[in-house]
């Protein structure tokens, strides 16, 4: 199944472009937003976030609403197993996000010299967990408004409560890691961005055979 | 030997009843007819069979050999419809491997280019089914339906979108089915399937 995806999305791009395209342009936007100015450290953690939250608010329900608009959800449903469906796409989208938030903390980066990472391990591993939380918990909402009418507003309106204490964790995370603080001062983080995607990963394997099948 | 039997089988969309209590048995060798006008829910009532839509009650019980079977049934039933779509950034080869590679099933080019063959798309395996024309993707989906041998074969409407020589082979197809397992043909033309074991009528429009 992520094979299957991988190589669908290297000739279409359907979520890639989209990811690109809004990280982009967002970071372009805040940049002229600040203009001169130096926010705090605080401040730019939580921009990144909102970039990266934004950025797979728009790209990473695709997943299942591409195979719902093009017509190719009932061929995945006799192909193969809900199990398989969903932790093929979660697989997918775990690597592409992680793609793309890389590219995205690259260009803040460049574009944000202010900007610090002092702790280079504990950034790491927030963005890396952050990713993966947001990646799980996108998977099964992408899922559920899949068929509605309006996905469009109704997956990062979906997304948003679910997503808050994942946001909150990672924010007080980066934070922390642009402060110089030790690895260790981040393992409380650590552990609640570990029970997050335990926990929605977990409900999403309970609940994906509902979802899935009409 | 494969064996299902549909015990009750209720649909309802939105309070709408699309059928109520349909019940039928089919065994290896048999086919079974489904049949009624436009909106009767033939589709709906195949894709319940095919196991990718939940009836509002009742059940679909499969066994094979004798043995219940509960898990893994994409593996036994192909299915074949007119509003299904196959993936056109895929080449046609690349779908059918896929159905093989979904299924655990080992990459075998040679059962691809024969099944193409016989669809008569032997010379556009490496062509992406963008490409294709409505009857060429039709032909496509049978193939897909038939890579990986089940023992039940499903069929909506399943002269739909094919020329002369597209209805020979389908006939072909289900023939073949027949004696392999079963074959599910849902359609409002009685001569498209004129010989029968069970039938189940939905009737006119709920």
């Amino acid at each position: 199944m992520f094979l299957k995806d991988w190589r669908s999305e290297l000739r279409t791009r359907y979520a890639l472009s989209a990811l690109v395209m809004f990280v982009l342009t967002t970071i372009a936007i805040i940049v002229f937003a600040f203009g001169g100015e130096s926010p705090s450290q605080e401040v730019l953690a939580g921009v990144l976030w909102v970039i990266i939250f934004f950025s797979g608010m728009s790209g990473l329900a695709r997943t299942f609403v591409a195979e719902e608009e093009r017509g190719t959800s009932l061929t995945l449903q006799l192909l193969a197993t809900p199990t398989a469906v969903l932790f093929g796409k979660l697989a997918f989208n775990v690597v592409l996000v992680l793609i793309v938030n890389t590219m995205a903390v690259l260009l803040f980066l460049f574009f944000f010299s202010s900007f610090r990472v002092d702790s280079v391990g504990l950034f790491v591993t927030t963005l890396t967990l952050g990713s993966i939380g947001l990646a799980s918990a996108s998977t099964i909402i992408a899922a559920i408004i899949a068929r509605a009418n309006t996905k469009g507003s109704l997956f990062p309106v979906l997304s948003l409560p679910l997503l808050l204490p994942l946001l909150m964790t990672v924010i007080h995370a980066t934070t922390l890691s642009s402060e110089g603080a030790f690895f260790s001062e981040g393992l409380d983080d650590f552990r609640i961005l570990v029970s997050y995607i335990g926990a929605v990963t977990g409900v999403s394997y309970i609940l994906f055979d509902y979802v899935w099948k009409d | 030997m494969i064996e299902f039997e549909a015990h009750a089988i209720t649909k309802t969309f939105n309070r709408r009843s699309i059928f109520r209590d349909i019940s039928v048995r089919v065994q290896s060798g048999e086919i079974l007819r489904v049949i009624g006008q436009n909106g009767a829910g033939k589709s709906t009532f195949v894709k319940i069979l095919a196991q990718v839509l939940t009836p509002t009650s009742g059940e679909v019980r499969f066994s094979l050999e004798g043995h219940a079977v509960k898990r893994y049934l994409h593996n036994l039933i192909g299915f074949v419809s007119p509003y299904m779509q196959l993936y056109d950034e895929f080449t046609a080869e690349e779908n059918l491997l896929l159905s093989l590679s979904m299924r655990a099933r080992p990459d075998d080019m040679t059962a691809v280019k024969n099944l193409l063959g016989r669809v008569s798309l032997g010379g556009r395996g490496d062509d992406q089914v963008r490409t294709f024309s409505s009857g060429m993707k039709q032909r496509l989906k049978y193939a897909f339906a038939l890579i990986h041998q089940p023992p039940i074969l499903i069929l909506d409407e399943p002269m739909s979108n094919l020329d002369t020589e597209g209805i020979a082979t389908v006939r072909q197809v289900m023939e073949e089915q027949q004696k392999r397992g079963i074959l599910v043909v849902a359609t409002n033309d009685h001569t498209d399937l004129e010989n029968f074991d069970h039938q189940v009528d939905l009737g006119g429009r709920s």
